[in-house]
């Protein structure tokens, strides 16, 4: 998995980037696209144009990579509802914890930076 | 004349909709949030605005990446709840007020805020939870018609803190030119501090929102005076959302009370906080 930067910021470089691969997560809101996707996802990914970079972040789930491929946070949380997991279960996947101890740690107060 | 009434500043998470949604306000992880926004409601159920400019961002659910408009206002005579992907929020459609929406869409482009105008617009959790907030159990319809405000702050560069305040301005002065009796209360929403990507992942900084929920009141300016970087790195990169906070006190006057506030870590990834502004001034 690659290792996160700090801070994901979607800038136009990154919007450019990322816009076939955003168009295809915003896509996924639509529960018959998900189903469709989900019978054959790099059939999905094909369709949409994605590079092969971006098309294997999306189908191994490398949310870390496929924001640095131009995702955005809230277009990559689209995919979640295939997975039926949720924002926590993303957020956790850039920290190195399972959405369990994300989940705790949010609950106590979430992280501190100083 | 229109007037403004008050003021609310509230974040606006998924989850705290989803928990009003499904019955789970008196869970002991919702508890204390909900407890935190009673008086809030109690006041302003007891004055009740005729319309609500809500200043909101949609989060890739209606708004795409094709045109990304760094301010907005709906001009339609209603709004429908979008479908974040897990079908609609059983909450009411959301009643325009286009005429208003007609008014504020001159009067700011009149006074050097050149709007985007949205004749259909899907509202999503940024706009339907402060509403829920506001107003917890709306039956078959909102309590008052809204005119939404959208502000880009999804794709850098989004509008400067200080932009966001100076438009808060003339969006008060172009209310109280509005040439009917009209009550209007304006909600800020978004933060306080998340962050939901990176490695800084689940970010809260409590020192800054507590900073932030005071300065909001005393201070707006200062808070205007924050780059983009420094929301960034202060609050996360979602909780630059708190830029949307300045527009609704901007649109108040100095002569304000503050009738409650309140903050809670957490709602799922997020610092959630509450202020409820009084305006005096009219």
């Amino acid at each position: 998995m690659t290792q996160a930067r700090d801070n994901y910021v979607l800038d136009l470089t990154l919007a450019r980037r990322g816009y076939a691969l955003n168009r295809l997560l915003g896509s996924l809101m639509d529960v018959a696209n998900r189903q469709r996707f989900s019978r054959d996802e790099a059939a999905y990914c094909a369709e949409y144009g994605l590079s092969p970079e971006q098309r294997r972040a999306v189908m191994e789930r490398d949310w870390t990579q496929l924001l640095e491929l131009g995702a955005s946070v809230f277009y990559a949380f689209k995919l979640t509802m295939v997975d039926r997991t949720s924002m926590q279960h993303l957020s956790a996947a850039f920290t190195g914890m399972s959405p369990e101890e994300f989940a705790a740690v949010m609950r106590a107060g979430g992280r501190n930076f100083g | 004349m229109a007037s403004v009434i008050w003021g609310l500043a509230t974040s606006h998470v998924p989850p705290i909709g989803a928990a009003m949604d499904s019955g789970r306000t008196q869970d002991p992880y919702w508890k204390p949030l909900f407890d935190g926004y009673a008086p809030a409601r109690k006041w302003m159920a007891d004055h009740q605005p005729d319309v609500a400019v809500i200043v909101y961002n949609d989060h890739a659910n209606f708004v795409g990446l094709d045109m990304v408009p760094a301010f907005a206002i709906g001009a339609a005579d209603s709004y429908a709840v979008a479908d974040e992907g897990r079908g609609r929020r059983p909450v009411p459609p959301v009643a325009g007020a286009p005429e208003l929406s007609e008014h504020l869409i001159r009067e700011l482009i009149d006074d050097g805020f050149d709007i985007t105008t949205c004749s259909r617009l899907d509202v999503d959790h940024g706009l339907t939870v402060p509403l829920s907030v506001y107003c917890p159990e709306p039956g078959d319809a909102w309590p008052c018609a809204v005119v939404p405000l959208l502000v880009n702050v999804i794709q850098y560069p989004q509008p400067t803190a200080a932009r966001c305040l100076a438009l808060g301005k003339a969006l008060g002065r172009a209310i109280r030119s509005y040439p009917r009796d009209t009550k209007v209360a304006v909600f800020g929403t978004g933060g306080m501090s998340h962050q939901l990507a990176g490695a800084r992942a689940g970010l809260i900084n409590t020192r800054f929102d507590r900073w932030f929920l005071d300065a909001i009141e005393h201070d707006p300016a200062s808070l205007a005076a924050l780059s983009r970087e420094e929301y960034i790195a202060e609050a996360g990169t979602e909780g630059i959302e708190l830029i949307m906070w300045l527009v609704m006190r901007g649109a108040l006057s100095d002569d304000i009370v503050r009738v409650h506030e309140t903050y809670h870590v957490p709602a799922s990834n997020t610092a959630a906080g509450l202020a409820l502004f009084e305006e005096l001034g009219g």
